[in-house]
Parts: C-alpha cells; sequence; structure tokens
C-alpha cells in the first residue's frame, strides 16, 4: 500500500467498520464463548471499536516507521504482520480490564479468532476489492473523504 | 521526414533513424508558402494563424468531422484515457482515436522487444498497474495465479520487496490483456489511421485537428477534425544518442557496431554466437541491466565467451541521499528502486508532497528523487558477481572524449579519475536513453508556437493537476496532455502504466466536471467493474 496518514487513518477506520463489522456478525455465534449470544457482541464489537482507537495511535507510529523506507511504501506483509503487536496489545489491555464495556471474561482462543478473522477479512479488502467501489482510493494514499 | 505513415514501424521509431533526425525539425517549418485554396492542403493562411475559423478551413478544402473527443497517439495513454471515458458512458461515437498505430501496444511491444524483454520476460511494472482494468483488480499477480494454477506470484507480492523482488507480470500477459480490452471498448471502431499534423484553436471554441491519412485513403491529403476536447498522448518525442556516438556513427556511416538499445540490436547477440567479443554497455538504467542479462544468459545458455565492460558516468557504490529518511539503496554502479520513481508518488506521500510544489522547488524534488536507476534483483546480482569474479564484467566510471576505427575495433578513450584509458570493443550498446527535446516533435513543436503551450519546470508540458494544457483552452474547449510528454508537472510517474491512469482519472473526473461524461462513482466503478469481469461492453 501507498498511504498517507490521512489514509491510513481513515481506511482503517471504514474497513474495521464495514468489514470488521460483518465479520464480527457473522463470527459471533461461533466462538467459543460461554455466554449469551448479546453479551458475546457486545464484547466483540468493543474489542472491534479498541483496535480502531487504538490503531490511530498505531498509525501514527506506522507512518513515522515508513520515512526511513526510500519508496515511502508499506509493503503487503507489514500490512498483515503488524496483527501481532497490535493483537497482544488488545489482548494485553483486556486482561488488565482496561478496556471499558467488556462484560464478561473473554477467552484466549475466542479472542484469537475473532481477532484473527476480523484482521485478514479487512487486510485482504485493502489489498484489492476495495479498489472496486473506491477508484479514486489508491491515487489518494487511502483516503476516502 | 516524411508526415506519411510508415505502416511498418511506429512514429517514435522513425524518428531514431539517422535520416529522419538530421531532418528532424527543420523538415517540421517547410513549408512556408502553403497550398493553394480548395486544394485539401494547408493553406498558407492556415499555416501561419494561431486561431483558426471554420470558413478558413472550408476554404482550403479540407473537409471536417465533427467529433466531441479526440485522443492523438493511438499509443497506451490514448488507451487508459480511452478505456476511462468508455466506463464513464462515453459512446464510441464521440471518440476519435487518431494514431499511425495499428494497436495501442504497437510502440511499447516494439521498444521492449528489442531492449530484450520478450513477451514471456517480465517488465518493470507493478502487479496492480494494469492498463487494461482501471480498478487494478484482480492484480497481475492475482489473475498468473489462478490462470496458472500456482500461488507462487501471490506468495512473491506478499514477501516482496524485502524477502523477495518486487513481483512484475509477463509482458505476454500485458499484451494479451490490452487486446482484450481493446475489444471490450471498441478501440478499432474509434482509430483513424493517419499522422497528425498539427492542432490549432478554433475561434468560437474548441480546436481543429488535421491529420494526414494513409496515402490514398482519402480525396485529400488532409483530413480536419473540430473537437471541443483534445488529449495529447504522443509518448517519447524522440530518442536521442550520446554526442560522441552520434559522431562516430554519422562521421563512419557505422550503425552496426554502435547501436541503441532502443532499436533492432539482434545482430550483436548473433554475433556473440560466432565467436569471442568485447561488448561495451553504456548507462546504468533498466535497459543497460536488461541488455547485460540478455549478454550474460547467452554466455551461460550457449558457453560463450563474451567479455562486457560496462561504463558508468556516474558510478554509484553504496546507499545515497541526503538524509536518513532520503536514502536509496545502491552498489557496484547502479542506483536501486522497484520502479521508476520511488513507489508513493503514484499515490501516496510522495504524490501528495509533489502535487503541492511549484517552479524550482519541484525541479529540486526532481532531481533528488530521479536520476538513472535500475531494480535490484536477486538473479542479475548474482550473474554480475560471478562475471566480475571471473573477470569477464568489468566496470569503468567515467565519460568518453573520442572514439574511432582501429582494425574493426572501435576504440574508446575514457577520461578516468586516473586519467585516459582506451578501450577497445566490438560493439558499444548505448543504453542511456537520452531523449529529445519535446520540440523535436512535430505537433508539440507547433503548439509550443501557435497554441500558447508552455514548458514545466523540466522543459516539457506545463498541465495543471488536471493534465489541462496551461495557456492552451479555447472558449469550452480544452486541450489534455498525458505521459512522457508532461513530465515535470505536479505528479511524476506519468511515463508509466499507472502513471497514465492516474492522469486519465483525473482528465476524466474534469471532463465529468463540465459535463461531458458521468463521474465514475461507487455505483457506476462496481457495476462497471462486473462487466469487465464478464468481458461486457462498458
Amino acid at each position: 500500500m501507498l498511504p498517507t496518514l490521512g489514509g491510513r487513518i481513515q481506511t482503517r477506520l471504514i474497513l474495521l467498520a464495514v468489514v470488521g463489522g460483518v465479520v464480527t456478525l457473522i463470527i459471533g455465534p461461533l466462538l467459543p464463548i460461554s455466554a449469551p449470544l448479546s453479551a458475546v457482541y457486545q464484547d466483540t464489537f468493543v474489542i472491534l471499536a479498541a483496535v480502531a482507537v487504538l490503531g490511530i495511535g498505531w498509525e501514527c507510529l506506522y507512518h513515522f516507521l515508513m520515512q526511513w523506507r526510500w519508496e515511502k511504501d508499506w509493503p503487503t506483509l507489514f500490512g498483515l504482520a503488524t496483527a501481532i503487536p497490535e493483537g497482544l496489545l488488545v489482548w494485553v489491555l483486556l486482561a488488565a480490564g482496561a478496556i471499558p464495556g467488556i462484560t464478561g471474561t473473554v477467552p484466549a482462543a475466542a479472542f484469537v479468532i475473532d481477532f484473527a478473522l476480523v484482521w485478514l477479512a479487512v487486510w485482504l479488502v485493502a489489498n484489492g476489492p476495495m479498489r472496486v467501489p473506491f477508484i479514486r482510493w489508491r491515487f489518494h494514499g487511502g483516503r476516502l473523504v | 521526414m516524411t508526415d506519411q505513415p510508415d505502416r511498418a514501424q511506429p512514429e517514435t521509431v522513425q524518428r531514431r533513424r539517422p535520416a529522419a533526425d538530421a531532418a528532424g525539425p527543420a523538415a517540421a517549418a517547410a513549408p512556408a508558402q502553403g497550398a493553394a485554396p480548395d486544394s485539401g492542403d494547408l493553406t498558407g493562411e492556415l499555416l501561419t494563424s494561431d486561431q483558426w475559423t471554420d470558413e478558413m478551413v472550408r476554404a482550403a478544402g479540407i473537409p471536417v468531422t465533427d467529433i466531441p473527443f479526440v485522443t492523438i497517439g493511438g499509443g497506451i495513454g490514448s488507451f487508459v484515457t480511452v478505456d476511462y471515458l468508455r466506463i464513464a458512458g462515453v459512446s464510441t461515437d464521440r471518440v476519435a482515436v487518431l494514431s499511425n498505430l495499428d494497436f495501442a501496444w504497437q510502440t511499447y511491444e516494439y521498444l521492449t522487444r528489442v531492449s530484450q524483454i520478450p513477451r514471456p520476460e517480465r517488465i518493470r511494472s507493478d502487479s496492480a498497474s494494469r492498463p487494461d482494468n482501471i480498478w487494478g483488480f484482480p492484480s497481475y499477480a492475482l489473475a498468473e495465479a489462478v490462470g496458472e494454477r500456482t500461488f507462487a506470484p501471490l506468495w512473491q507480492v506478499l514477501i516482496e520487496p524485502i524477502w523477495a523482488d518486487y513481483y512484475t507480470p509477463k509482458a505476454g500477459r500485458v499484451f494479451a490483456g490490452l487486446e482484450r480490452e481493446s475489444k471490450r471498448i471498441g478501440w478499432s471502431e474509434m482509430l483513424v489511421k493517419g499522422q497528425v499534423r498539427m492542432v490549432r484553436k478554433r475561434q468560437g471554441g474548441g480546436y481543429f485537428v488535421i491529420l494526414t491519412p494513409m496515402v490514398g485513403s482519402t480525396a485529400t491529403k488532409r483530413l480536419a477534425y473540430r473537437a471541443e476536447f483534445v488529449h495529447l498522448a504522443v509518448g517519447y518525442p524522440g530518442l536521442r544518442f550520446l554526442p560522441e556516438l552520434q559522431e562516430f556513427r554519422t562521421a563512419h556511416q557505422d550503425f552496426h557496431h554502435v547501436v541503441s538499445a532502443y532499436e533492432e540490436h539482434e545482430h550483436v547477440y548473433e554475433a556473440a554466437r560466432t565467436k569471442h567479443l568485447v561488448v561495451m554497455l553504456r548507462g546504468g538504467g533498466i535497459v543497460a541491466s536488461r541488455v547485460l542479462q540478455r549478454l550474460m544468459d547467452d554466455r551461460a545458455k550457449y558457453g560463450l565467451s563474451t567479455e562486457i565492460v560496462h561504463l558508468f558516468r556516474t558510478y554509484i557504490s553504496s546507499s545515497h541521499g541526503p538524509n536518513a529518511w532520503n536514502r536509496r539503496k545502491g552498489a557496484n554502479g547502479f542506483a536501486y528502486q522497484g520502479f521508476n520513481y520511488p513507489k508513493s508518488v503514484w499515490g501516496g506521500q510522495l504524490k501528495a508532497r509533489m502535487r503541492k510544489l511549484e517552479g524550482e522547488d519541484r525541479g529540486r524534488a526532481y532531481k533528488l528523487m530521479g536520476g538513472t536507476n535500475t531494480p535490484y534483483r536477486r538473479r542479475w546480482q548474482a550473474q554480475m558477481k560471478e562475471g566480475r569474479d571471473a573477470g569477464w564484467y568489468r566496470t569503468m566510471t567515467g565519460t568518453v572524449e573520442q572514439m574511432r576505427l582501429e582494425h574493426g575495433k572501435i576504440i574508446s578513450v575514457v577520461k578516468t579519475q586516473n586519467g585516459m584509458v582506451e578501450v577497445a570493443a566490438d560493439f558499444v550498446v548505448d543504453c542511456t536513453g537520452l531523449e529529445a527535446d519535446i520540440a523535436e516533435h512535430r505537433v508539440l513543436a507547433d503548439l509550443l508556437e501557435h497554441s500558447g503551450a508552455g514548458r514545466n519546470p523540466l522543459g516539457r508540458l506545463d498541465v495543471e493537476r488536471s493534465f489541462e494544457l496551461r495557456g492552451s483552452a479555447s472558449g469550452p474547449g480544452v486541450m489534455y496532455a498525458s505521459g512522457a510528454t508532461t513530465l515535470g508537472g505536479y505528479f511524476p510517474g506519468v511515463d508509466t502504466f499507472l502513471g497514465l491512469q492516474v492522469a486519465a482519472q483525473e482528465i476524466a473526473d474534469d471532463l465529468a466536471r463540465r459535463g461531458f461524461c458521468h463521474r465514475i462513482g461507487t455505483f457506476r466503478s462496481i457495476t462497471q467493474w462486473l462487466r469487465w469481469a464478464r468481458d461486457r461492453q462498458p
């Protein structure tokens, strides 16, 4: 990807909201969490929101790191591999009870499945299909508005 | 130089012929008097007037065709622009493509082939830069993975550029895609064969484009197209040899031993298969890498003893740049970069920054990120290392002061840091790809003289951010330009597949604002992509 800082943030927020939202809705009932579906949805959507909010900070860091690249690009694998630090941070905050709005305990397996599937879906869409509905997106550094 | 088109070769190729070079601009100014009225040719009044009336053209007896949008060039620049417009809802009867090319990729395919990228080889272009698909989806890598049932291209895209070279598509795949899209959008219905002679403003708005059709195909020598919108995508105005190479070729009338990598030079490789040769390469860009690869491939494949002397004017020995966040890799003479420019000029941070720069600031930015460069490819690195170790590939740094012929060998006197050195070679291959001035192109010279067009900080055509040619507006009519002739504008990567698409998008959006076509919004984009996927007409 060839993002600008504004483009990074816009793309993250839109994709997490739309693609992340759909994936979260679909996988909610299938996650290994012994709680009513409403509680599962509340927890997974709160996690999704946390990834979005924390992500604004992460994107600033990525933008800073990108400045050392001559091409000022963000290779495809970076977009996938950054799931690891981001996922770990959310998990640590979750375990510390620092994410408001979580109703119960989210099992590690459920968190990993939820986080990984959402991330993968967002990454896949950003690396191809996104260009179909938003034909100017790739030429505008990932900005949608 | 004749302005009757040659069916065999594209114009850019003709321009590199010595005879054409010699005639060049002087010939362009030749018909000072003009033809007689009602002769169907350009009268003196037309030749000398910046603005034409309908009556002036009628009096000359030149038939006029009305068409709202004319694109001049008919190469890939015209193709991607027309592709965008067709997808934006413009029908084929509202577009004319004036060109001496039979198909849009004719010049491109010729130049890639002679510069050692035949159809099975990979070009230097990104996976998502598809001139046959305005969305860049599916990318070439995905299409190759599906078509050839292999994950390898996708894996390469995933790990590029750090753990693998950049994925680049095979030339053959690119041409096949262009052929399909060409049929889909009805390119042949819009194509009018001939040589464009000039564009002049029309009194009352719009333009006249004068075409010299194929010999014998029309009753008159010229045809006129009256258009509201004109798009120029004439490609490279021409190529120049290094001065000392040109002098040698002219003095000795030797076009066999000193060749350009952009012209047919297969005889060099054929000769290398029959005897021991020393080949001198000039230049450090992608074409030098390609020629070098061919020589090294043949050497390995046929067990040849070819020696290569590679002369760099500027030798890059390590990473270079003004500071830690502007440092490009380099080694062994070459500056390494995946594509012509740092990748983000096509859509990211550098594109956004360049868009804001004017005049000298823009010129400086171009200088910083420009310069001759070539991609770092692992295969080439291994081949060159083998050559250096064995002594059959040698590099030198310097400039050639003199060239002479001695016992069938070309002796180059090279001025190096350690004094003058004489190098004897059987062939010299010029890979520098020096480009001629835009005024060498007849249509552009005429534009600069008569239509108010000016030059940008790099001396090429000065265009707005919308690719409108500055100073050339004619009433409601607008002239646009894209491609190599506009290098130096607000967008650097103009002479690339993706750059032509960036320009096409800006032009299509500008035309939509002027009511010529639909703006491609989300709904149209999705529905049109579905049509593309099913190979249905736009």
